[in-house]
């Protein structure tokens, strides 16, 4: 049994290796995907999850939403020019496509695991699906297939061969104590995104690990200035569930009512809760929705229910909870159409991966990411799967772990904090004036206190040396969290326009120019390029005044 | 955030210790799990769905812990509510606590219609 109370930790023990065709790192929505897929092509998979593959993820906690259209051509092409016209310009409609077909194949062939509803005309309801009983019914589905699952088992690092081939990764399975060791002829990063510990729902264990892992295997991101989402919930939970939301009212701490132009929420709401409390009342909603509210989100009364106001006939504070890259849609450059990385060996799914292809400049909550990380994971699956399959498993051959800050520091250790790692990042990458409303200025102390946290974690944060395999998970996240900060905010920076959800409040307008992805990368010294043709001079921009936000 | 085990409904079957994403829990040999890392927790309320019998409760409050007695929990009628009203396990199948979760496009659509 893990963990007994009282007794004494006893020292990390090297498990020996174990040997899989397909390691995939993260048991979420897309991690499920990938190992399923894989293992239906015949690879004997191994899936490690921080937590528990079924109930950690964004999407366990919630209630995915597929994009769902029928395999009508026309319905399709308008499905995806809808998409096109509001993705910035930098979306990629042959990935929609793409998306959208395996997506409708795929997704009732867990109908064995997860009981789909019907409507009243009997027609089986596919689209939507209930988050805890998804993930549920996925980790059925993976463990019926030979799966080996390991819970509560962090990646730490992955390894490489002497051609910097990825050959597998090495973790800790915190409860016991012990250190893993995967050997793979191939390994999918399905970690998910990174808000920051926002306390968004779900989101604690999403601190990007797996973007910080592929950095150091010499992997580069792509759209990490589109980090900006955010969602309502009540003051002081976790409730971002914001289907309840579309029937509020808001009112300033004066009990003004707040005008929400359509499409705008987020912004607004923000600048009003930047000046002083934001109240909310949910009396539009209807009766019979009130009624079946319990039936349709199980969770989203909970704060109510104990001990909160009674949303229908009292006003209740509310804030937003920053999403980060989760419902943005920046993350780990594709490398090609498998979503193969630049690193050999190495493939990224959902959240992890940039979903610019198919989400472009706005973000792909609601319907997109879903579908994407289901398909990304089926992609990936298969053709990790293929790849092990023409490689063979290469136990045996000599392999590097490629972990650097957190784990081990570049000069000597020293006492820093994680915690303190942790809330040092959260002060730049939090509040709604920093990231919501961004300014040059403001980007570059941003960025610059960020250098100086990283410094110092690099050169002298000793995870491997901690006392816990808890503390030495700390310390690694701690490092993931700093890196991701940095690639957002460098590429926030870079960006000089506003796209998407990237506002830049002293460059406000859209530059026809800068219609194209931005990759930054780098570990110690950062860099970024605009990819695509050469941008046309930038003449005149226009910059309306700040404020104009 | 998590605040109860209530260790006279626990079992001991360690359910929680495995299931919970931030690993708040450690596992005691034949009895109730400890609440050993309460500010980890993710304030998901998955643990409650994974207790059959409803031996744990969760805080709606993720940033500071609630002084909550199983007493109040148990005259609020909160106790083993969210697992009930999600239909799991014993539930399962009982048309009060059937998965409507697909009406979200149609709600949705109503109240792009009523703005
Ligand atoms: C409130 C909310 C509602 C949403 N609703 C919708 C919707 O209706 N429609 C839609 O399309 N999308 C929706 N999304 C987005 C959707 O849930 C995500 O796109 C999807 O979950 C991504 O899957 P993923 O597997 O990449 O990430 P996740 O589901 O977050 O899973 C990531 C997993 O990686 C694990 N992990 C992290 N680090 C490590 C490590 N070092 N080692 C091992 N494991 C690790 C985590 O524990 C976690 O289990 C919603 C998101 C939120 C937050
Ligand atoms: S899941 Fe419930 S019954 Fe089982 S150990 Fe945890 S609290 Fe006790
Ligand atoms: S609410 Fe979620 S994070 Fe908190 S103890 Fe329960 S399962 Fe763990």
């Amino acid at each position: 049994m893990p963990n007994i109370q009282g007794s004494t930790t006893p020292p990390i023990a090297e498990l020996p290796p174990i040997a899989a065709d397909v390691l995939v790192i993260g048991g979420g929505l897309s991690g499920t995907w990938a190992a399923l897929a894989a293992a239906q092509a015949g690879a004997r998979v191994v899936l490690a999850d921080k937590g528990y593959c079924g109930a950690s993820g964004v999407a366990a906690t919630s209630g995915p939403g597929h994009w769902w259209v029928p395999p009508d051509p026309d319905a399709r092409a308008e499905a995806i020019r809808q998409r096109m016209a509001i993705a910035g310009g930098i979306a990629d409609p042959a990935w929609m496509e793409r998306i959208l077909d395996i997506t409708w194949t795929t997704l009732p062939t867990i109908a064995d695991v997860y009981d789909f509803s019907t409507d009243e005309a009997g027609t089986v309801q596919y689209r939507g699906l209930r988050g805890p009983e998804y993930l549920r019914a996925m980790r059925r589905k993976i463990h019926r297939l030979g799966v080996r699952i390991l819970d509560q088992s962090p990646a730490l690092e992955l390894l490489a061969d002497s051609d910097g081939t990825i050959v597998g990764a090495r973790g800790l399975r915190r409860q016991r104590g012990e250190a893993w060791t995967v050997r793979a002829g191939a390994v999918i990063l399905a970690t998910g995104g990174c808000a920051f510990k926002s306390r968004l729902l779900g989101s604690h264990t999403n601190t990007g690990d797996g973007h910080l892992m592929a950095a150091e295997a010499g992997v580069d991101f792509s759209g990490m200035e589109f980090s900006t989402y955010h969602t309502v919930a009540p003051a002081h939970s976790t409730m971002t569930r914001s289907m309840s939301f579309a029937f509020a009212t808001y009112y300033d701490g004066e009990g003004r009512e707040i005008a929400v132009p359509p499409g705008d929420t987020t912004r607004t709401l923000a600048r009003a809760m930047l000046d002083g409390p934001v109240l909310c009342s949910l009396h539009r909603m209807p009766a019979d929705i009130r009624e079946r509210l319990r039936r349709v989100q199980p969770n989203m009364m909970l704060p109510f229910d104990r001990g909160g106001a009674d949303p229908f006939t009292q006003r209740f504070p509310v804030l937003l909870r920053p999403e980060g890259t989760i419902r943005g849609s920046g993350g780990i450059r594709l490398a090609d159409d498998d979503c193969g990385t630049a690193a050999d060996g190495l493939f990224v799914v959902g959240d992890a991966a940039t979903r610019e292809p198919v989400a472009g400049a706005v973000s792909g909550g609601g319907a997109i990411l879903a579908a994407w990380a289901l398909s990304s994971g089926v992609i990936a699956g298969r053709a990790a799967a293929a790849r092990a399959a023409r490689q063979g498993r290469r136990t045996d051959t000599a392999a590097r772990p490629l972990g650097q800050a957190g784990l081990r520091p570049a000069r000597h250790a020293a006492a820093v904090d994680p915690r303190a790692v942790t809330a040092a990042v959260q002060a730049e990458m939090l509040p709604y004036d920093k990231t919501i409303f961004r300014r040059g200025p403001a980007l570059a102390r941003s960025l610059s206190r960020l250098e100086g946290v990283w410094n110092d974690l690099r050169d002298h944060l000793d995870g491997e040396g901690a006392a816990t395999a808890g503390e030495t998970v700390q310390a690694r996240e701690s490092a993931a969290l700093t890196a991701v900060a940095r690639w957002c905010t460098r590429a926030a920076l870079v960006r000089p326009e506003s796209r998407g959800m990237h506002l830049r409040v002293d460059a406000p307008a859209s530059h026809p120019a800068l219609a194209r992805r931005l990759t930054v990368g780098g570990l110690d010294r950062l860099w970024s390029r605009f990819e695509g043709p050469a941008p046309q001079p930038l003449e005149h921009p226009v910059v309306p005044q700040a404020g104009a936000a | 955030m998590i605040s109860l085990v209530i260790a006279d409904r626990c079992t001991g079957c360690q359910v929680c210790v495995r299931v919970c994403p931030t690993n708040v829990f450690d596992a005691v040999r034949g009895g109730p799990p400890v609440i050993a890392r309460q500010q980890d927790c993710q304030t998901c309320f998955l643990c409650e769905l994974y207790c059959q019998p409803d031996a744990l409760y969760v805080d709606p409050d993720c940033e500071t812990p609630a002084a909550v007695s199983a007493e109040e929990v148990e005259r609020s009628g909160q106790r083993g509510r969210y697992r009930r009203d999600s239909g799991w396990d014993e539930w399962a199948g009982d048309p009060r606590y059937a998965n409507e979760h697909w009406r979200m496009d149609q709600i949705f659509a109503r109240a792009r219609a009523l703005s």
